[in-house]
């Protein structure tokens, strides 16, 4: 297959096909009009199902020959567990055990705990992967060796594939802490509780067969029904579906080192002297260590303020669960939860609220709350002095992260990513961003510990902290600084003409390609 | 005659710093053998600058063999002059990287040195942002955080951090090793122009003396004329006696520091978190120091994790009278600036008296007085003092004088 190359509007040369279906070139922020209607699984009737609501099918395998699993087929995994799933690697053991290959996976996340599923890639049972690829399954996809393209999306991109019918998908397993019979199901309950099952709603809303897993069985009705048992059509009940342990993955412990924390303690006072830490302020800190001690500043400095915040958006920790119960904020707005404490807020509060990328961030809607939010902080892997931001690659051009909720987050009202200005010797502030995710207008300020970058494009926030006294620069004076520091402009990783992975925008257009990395020797 | 040698540091908690192992063979020519996790973007300038190092000492047939965990050019320079000086001491020439000239700033007798943060110099990923947290001093430390088999490699590297690490306005400070080792390490920093060179466990004047005629030759020796202050450091029973003696040895003695790990071990004591065993010795030095017109300051907080507990003890060694505190960590430098702070009550008195002392000038009266009452002229320049670290500390701005007449 040749694909045909294009030049797209963030200057980037994109494919225009992949893996056999049309792709769009990114147009610019706004441009892309979709049309049409949305997509749709087929019609069903209660007639197919058992009266008594009782779904209930022996073992995962069962279930997925039930379903008609079959070569070509899309399954669809979701990452509440985080690195603690237990199920997705049990599908492709079964697929493979059935002798089905060519298959697709759509998870809304992969973590280390998939690094088996290489076997499956290698074997053929999964052609590829659309979803986050980092750790093993980066490394692997990096080196070429993935047979189809691999296609990596937001968390509210992965809703806009769904519900724009750019990605079908046949078969969608939800690993749940708790269902009844019917497939009505929660993760905020039973042993194996790990929060929010909003990732899965577009799968079960969208998916011609979905497989509710779980490894505590209640009666009907299984209350709060975060997944509703009208989209189900099976469940297997198993011996233990994820690990709730290993959903605090190393990213969200509260930092330690010093230059994360002068850089954290830097942001919360732009925060504040740009006027937006105010009385009823929503803000949203990622998973991250400088992140969750940026929000530690913050709720420092909104104690002295006497001021709340009316909501955080969550990725929720044990901190923004402390700034709720003493009353620093009237509500989470959770979309994943990152540590038990977190699980058991939800649980327990009706202010610590459920929330799915629907209603966060699909572009493809009337709206999302990601634009409402007043400061969104966000970590990046690069930055370049136009303020296109890189989250997917490293600067060696291997792939290391999903992009997560994050080009969501950059429609906030102020978007901020402090990150080092290097890394040990790696520039993080570059000429040109190695992968773009993030175009440059809507990232709004860099902070580093070596001062603060602000945009041009918001002279409203240059001219709130022109006199306060922060180390406010420009990028290009932070960018020299470094490169003097690490001795020099770095070269450029070298890459094949071979393209492994295609990077989509919010609207579901191509904003950028990852190429193979040409490996030495 | 071993035909290999080492320096540096590898592993995989190893962050900044490299690995280098040189080895003499008999032919072949030169190699390098390469592995860094930022090979694909300064891998070329990493071979580059060994070539360098390789045609500098003029080596021949050996082969470099490093292991590279992000170091800075200066570091890996530091690390290839350590491991070619061991595998041939003959080789006494030094590889200096480029200096920045902006680094090198000067000092002066009287300025703060409320905290000086100390920074293990055989270690070189605190050293590139220390400054950031805008510590008064930095101490790049050659005594006891580094291991004996390692201060010949630890003495190169912070000649070259000296040479061009930014410290954004920190008082550039080394701690030299005693005795002999310590004039060795003088020889490394001196023309690197420090600020401050600490001397520790320090006894007696002689001990002053010896440092001081060091530094003076090597000032000679390189044409350079620059002042280098000297901070001796008492930890000891015999110190502390001599603690003014030591005050007065030298006109470049700006502070007396103290270091109760040695002296409670010295004086048989168990040292307590209260401080009652040194409490005699930490008056002692202050009072020495005083008398000799120098700044006393108090010993590092160990525990990095008690801000509060440092606060405390920050607050209490202000009020006791000392100057400063030492830092083990940058976190420890916002608490410590805070402590020194002067309180409101004794902001506001200095402002009166400042106040009154420029009109006393304007009218060119000799006294200051504050209603009825005279105030003494050491009282005055305190009072000048409290603003300034008021002004540093946020406190008061620059004009706080217009706010105050309007």
């Amino acid at each position: 297959m040749r694909n045909t190359l294009i030049r797209n509007a963030a200057g980037r040369l994109v494919v225009t096909e992949i893996n056999g279906d049309v792709a769009i070139p990114f147009q610019g922020v706004g441009a892309f009009v979709p049309a049409g209607r949305k997509a749709a699984p087929t019609v069903s009737r209660c007639a197919d199902y058992p009266n008594d609501g009782n779904k209930i099918v022996d073992d995962l395998k069962s279930a997925l020959m039930k379903a008609g699993l079959r070569d070509g087929m899309t399954i669809s995994t979701h990452h509440h567990f985080r690195n603690g799933d237990l199920v997705g690697n049990q599908i492709f053991a079964a697929a493979s055990q059935l002798g089905v290959k060519n298959l697709r996976w759509f998870p809304s996340a992969a973590f280390p705990c998939h690094a088996p599923l290489i076997e499956h890639l290698a074997s053929g049972v999964i052609h590829h992967i659309e979803g986050s690829m980092n750790g093993p399954l980066g490394d692997y996809a990096s080196s070429g060796k993935m047979r189809g393209l691999g296609v990596l999306r937001s968390h509210g991109g992965r809703y806009q594939a769904v519900q724009d019918g750019e990605v079908h998908i046949d078969i969608a397993v939800i690993a749940a802490p708790t269902s009844d019979p019917f497939g009505n199901c929660n993760g905020v309950t039973g042993p194996s509780a790990c929060g929010g099952l909003g990732f899965a709603l577009v799968d079960s809303q969208y998916a011609d067969k979905v497989i509710v897993v779980t490894d505590n069985l209640v009666p009907f009705p299984c209350v709060p029904w975060q997944i509703q048992g009208n989209y189900v059509d099976s469940v297997v009940v198993m011996e233990k579906v994820g690990d709730p342990e290993k959903i605090i993955s190393g990213t969200t412990n509260i930092t330690k080192s010093p230059d994360r924390l002068l850089i954290a303690e830097l942001t919360a006072r732009f925060v504040r002297e740009a006027g937006i830490l105010r009385d009823g302020l929503s803000f949203q800190a990622g998973a991250g260590g400088t992140s969750l001690s940026f929000a530690i500043f913050l709720k420092e400095m909104m104690i002295e303020a006497g001021i709340k915040a009316r909501f955080v958006r969550g990725g929720s920790t044990k901190y923004l669960v402390e700034m709720l119960e003493e009353g620093l904020t009237d509500y989470i707005l959770d979309g994943q939860t990152f540590d038990l404490e977190g699980v058991r807020s939800m649980r327990e509060n009706s202010h610590h609220v459920h929330t799915n990328p629907f209603v966060s961030y699909n572009y493809h809607g009337k709206g999302n709350i990601a634009s409402m939010i007043d400061v969104v902080v966000l970590g990046a892997t690069e930055v370049d002095v136009h303020f296109n931001a890189n989250v997917v690659t490293h600067s060696d051009g291997r792939l290391l992260h999903g992009i997560g909720g994050w080009q969501n987050c950059l429609f906030s009202k102020c978007t901020i990513l402090p990150i080092p200005s290097f890394r040990d010797r790696i520039p993080v502030i570059v000429d040109e961003v190695t992968t773009l995710c993030g175009p440059g207008e809507l990232i709004d300020v860099i902070v580093t510990e070596r001062g603060i970058a602000i945009n041009p494009l918001r002279q409203d926030l240059i001219a709130a902290t022109k006199h306060s006294g922060l180390p406010i620069k420009t990028v290009q004076e932070l960018k020299d600084e470094i490169d003097h520091i690490c001795g020099g402009k770095p070269d450029k990783p070298e890459f094949t003409d071979k393209i492994i992975a295609a990077v989509k925008w919010v609207d579901g257009t191509v904003i950028d390609v990852i190429r193979q990395l040409r490996t030495d020797g | 005659m071993n035909n290999t040698a080492q320096a540096g540091q590898r592993g995989k908690d190893i962050r900044s710093d490299c690995w280098i192992e040189l080895q003499q063979n008999e032919a072949g020519g030169n190699h390098i053998i390469l592995e860094s996790k930022v090979r694909s973007l300064y891998g070329r300038q990493i071979e580059e600058l060994l070539q360098k190092g390789l045609g500098f000492f003029g080596l021949h047939n050996v082969t470099v063999r490093i292991e590279d965990s992000g170091a800075l050019p200066y570091v890996i320079s530091a690390r290839f002059e350590a491991a070619v000086k061991r595998l041939l001491p003959e080789k006494n020439q030094s590889f200096l990287p480029d200096a920045e000239s902006q680094v090198q700033t000067p000092s002066s007798r009287d300025r703060f040195r409320r905290s000086r943060l100390y920074l293990p110099g055989n270690d070189p990923k605190l050293a590139i942002n220390a400054g950031l947290h805008q510590p008064d001093g930095i101490i790049l430390d050659l005594e006891d955080s580094v291991a004996p088999l390692e201060k010949d490699a630890a003495r190169i590297l912070v000649r070259n951090t000296l040479r061009l690490v930014n410290f954004y306005g920190a008082e550039r400070m080394v701690r030299i090793n005693q005795h002999a080792l310590g004039l060795e390490d003088l020889q490394s920093v001196i023309p690197q122009k420090p600020n401050v060179i600490l001397v520790p466990k320090c006894e007696s004047k002689e001990n002053i003396e010896e440092v001081e005629h060091a530094i003076e030759q090597i000032l000679r020796e390189q044409e350079l004329s620059w002042d280098v202050f000297l901070m001796p450091i008492i930890e000891s029973a015999k110190g502390t006696i001599n603690a003014y003696e030591i005050a007065q040895a030298s006109e470049n003695i700006v502070a007396l520091a103290i270091g109760l790990e040695d002296y409670t071990a010295d004086i048989g004591a168990e040292r307590t978190l209260g401080g009652e065993e040194s409490r005699w010795m930490r008056g002692a030095v202050l009072n020495a120091a005083r008398a000799a017109g120098v700044q006393p300051i108090d010993t590092v907080f160990s525990d990095v994790n008690d801000m509060d507990g440092l606060f405390a003890s920050s607050r209490e060694a202000r009020l006791f009278g000392f100057d400063g505190k030492g830092c083990i960590h940058p976190r420890q430098i916002d608490v410590v600036h805070r402590a020194f702070a002067p309180e409101q009550k004794e902001l506001e008195k200095a402002m009166k008296i400042v106040i009154a002392f420029d009109e006393a000038e304007k009218c060119g009266l000799g006294v200051v007085s504050l209603g009825a009452k005279m105030i003494d002229p050491p009282v005055v320049k305190r009072a000048h003092r409290t603003i300034e670290i008021a002004i540093r500390s946020g406190l008061l701005t620059q004009d706080w004088k217009e706010a105050y007449h309007a």
